[in-house]
């Protein structure tokens, strides 16, 4: 029974990861499981399999080539730094930026972006140029495209990834929960945008395969049942 | 219910609210001034069922826990401002504007509205109106009779009167710039409206102040990019079909369930 259970649930993250095929700059999501014992007096009675994260699948998407201006892409290993809803600094490969009215540069979920010294804001402006290193740099509205000036450099960083753990809103977070350090070897590119990296074929295969082991799960419930019925069968025609 | 069927769920629904965008774009691939929508993509919130670095006994610790995701939403359908190409018309009444800016539009119940369409006309009172028969704020009428209407690049409208060589200035045609283009809301008829997220409109003169110029006799075309719009309706469609089948395997899975236990 728990077999079958963690399997759902199973198949619960990779449907997860399906619907998120397009997602830009999306992780996906594996699962791994464990087997656990259930210690009794003596020997362990049972083993359970118990459903874990395998962690997240940290491989490059495909870019996708957009032309806009506040799209960037993470070239290679790296994250961009946002301001979760907690407060907290978090990570995300998500780079479709936009600018509100008060002229801070936020994700398209609306998390501010982040430089070194705080959030990044940026004057009105005819023109937004995010250079390879994430310096963002403007042509301030009214003057010639010479006055062009860098304003701030978004915060790039490259911690390890298995120090990284995805929260309850998607975006990634340091395990220990501190700050990760700028990395001036991290690039960005722009007029592009990283697409998520579910593999459709490898989440198709899952799914099925999931699929059978549920079977299989179901199948040894059933025939467990049966041994049962053929058991008490047995007793009630001796008992006679 | 069942996580594994409604995360797949929401995928479909995201994925047909982003093919609604793609065919948007595509019917508007001829549309004057038309901005190509994108849907934005974002991974909903996860289920943490089991947490990571939880005490398994007293001295051991959880290497892994197990949060599961509940599918994917569309945060934004944004706008793409990127300019169209121009297309020479030679109408008199024509305009495009070249960078940034937008025209404004005076819509019956007095509001203002702000667009990239420059096709103009004259109703029967030699007002220049859109299209749709809104008039240009500010209002410019062309005299009865007039010989020719000239269109500066600063917006400047001069006209030759009837029975007079010298040309004369009826008016100037100012555009309209805000800090976040993106968050202007579509009102449909090729307009937009200011909202929240927008901010205030900045009116100016055309070619100063980093708005565009105005270029008389041509009209700015639709900016959607027919090839990837394409590329993006067979990922759109693949994607859709990919979610359908993953709830049809959960339904299996339980159908299985059922019909053996």
């Amino acid at each position: 029974m728990t077999g079958a259970k963690q399997i759902m649930q199973a198949q619960a993250v990779n449907n997860h990861n399906i619907a998120n095929s397009s997602t830009i700059g999306f992780r996906a999501d594996s699962v791994s499981f464990d087997s656990e014992p259930i210690y009794g007096p003596g020997y362990a009675t049972r083993v359970n399999a118990v459903a874990g994260d395998a962690g997240t699948d940290f491989s490059n998407g495909v870019m996708q080539s957009t032309g806009r201006d506040l799209d960037i892409a993470v070239n290679g290993s790296g994250f961009i730094s946002v301001l979760g809803s907690d407060g907290k600094e978090a990570y995300t490969r998500a780079g479709d930026l936009r600018v509100t009215t008060t002229g801070a540069v936020t994700t398209a979920g609306g998390l501010p972006v982040l430089t070194e010294s705080g959030q990044l804001n940026i004057p009105p402006s005819t023109q937004v140029t995010i250079g390879g290193d994430g310096t963002v740099s403007v042509v301030p509205l009214g003057l010639a495209p010479a006055a062009s000036s860098p304003i701030d450099r978004i915060k790039l960083v490259n911690p390890p990834t298995k120090d990284l753990q995805k929260g309850d809103d998607g975006l990634l977070r340091l395990k220990s929960g501190g700050k990760a350090k700028t990395d001036e070897n991290v690039t960005v590119t722009s007029g592009m945008l990283e697409s998520s990296n579910v593999n459709a074929a490898q989440s198709l295969i899952s799914m099925i395969e999931l699929q059978r082991l549920y079977e299989f799960q179901i199948k040894s419930i059933n025939s467990t049942d049966q041994n049962e019925q053929s058991a008490e069968r047995l007793m009630l025609t001796s008992g006679a | 219910m069942n996580l594994a069927l409604w995360a797949a769920k929401t995928g479909l629904d995201a994925q047909n609210t982003r093919m609604s965008v793609i065919a948007n774009n595509l019917a508007n691939t001829s549309t004057t001034g038309f901005k190509a929508g994108r849907a934005a993509f974002q991974d909903l919130m996860y289920q943490n069922i089991r947490q990571v670095g939880a005490q398994s006994t007293q001295n051991t610790q959880y290497s892994t826990g197990l949060t599961l995701g509940t599918g994917v939403r569309i945060v934004a359908t944004e706008k793409d401002y990127t300019q169209g190409s121009v297309l020479q018309t030679n109408g008199s009444l024509d305009m495009a504007i070249n960078g940034r800016g937008f025209l404004q539009i005076t819509l019956p119940d007095g509001t203002i509205a702000y667009t990239r369409d420059g096709s103009f006309s004259l109703d029967s009172q030699g007002n220049v109106v859109t299209a749709s028969g809104y008039p240009l704020q500010p209002a410019i009428t062309v005299p009865a009779g007039s010989q020719s209407v000239t269109i500066g690049s600063d917006g400047v409208v001069t006209v030759v009167p009837p029975g007079n060589a010298k040309a004369t200035q009826v008016g100037q045609v100012q555009l309209a710039d805000f800090i976040n283009v993106e968050g202007l809301q579509p009102a449909g008829n090729n307009l937009l409206l200011e909202s929240a997220a927008s901010g205030a409109p900045q009116v100016g003169t055309a070619g100063t102040n980093g708005l565009g110029s105005i270029a008389q006799g041509t009209l700015e075309t639709s900016n959607v990019n027919s090839v990837s719009e394409l590329v993006s309706m067979i990922e759109c469609q693949r994607s859709y079909e990919m979610n359908s089948k993953a709830i049809s395997t959960t339904d299996q899975m339980l159908q299985f369930l059922t019909t053996n236990v």
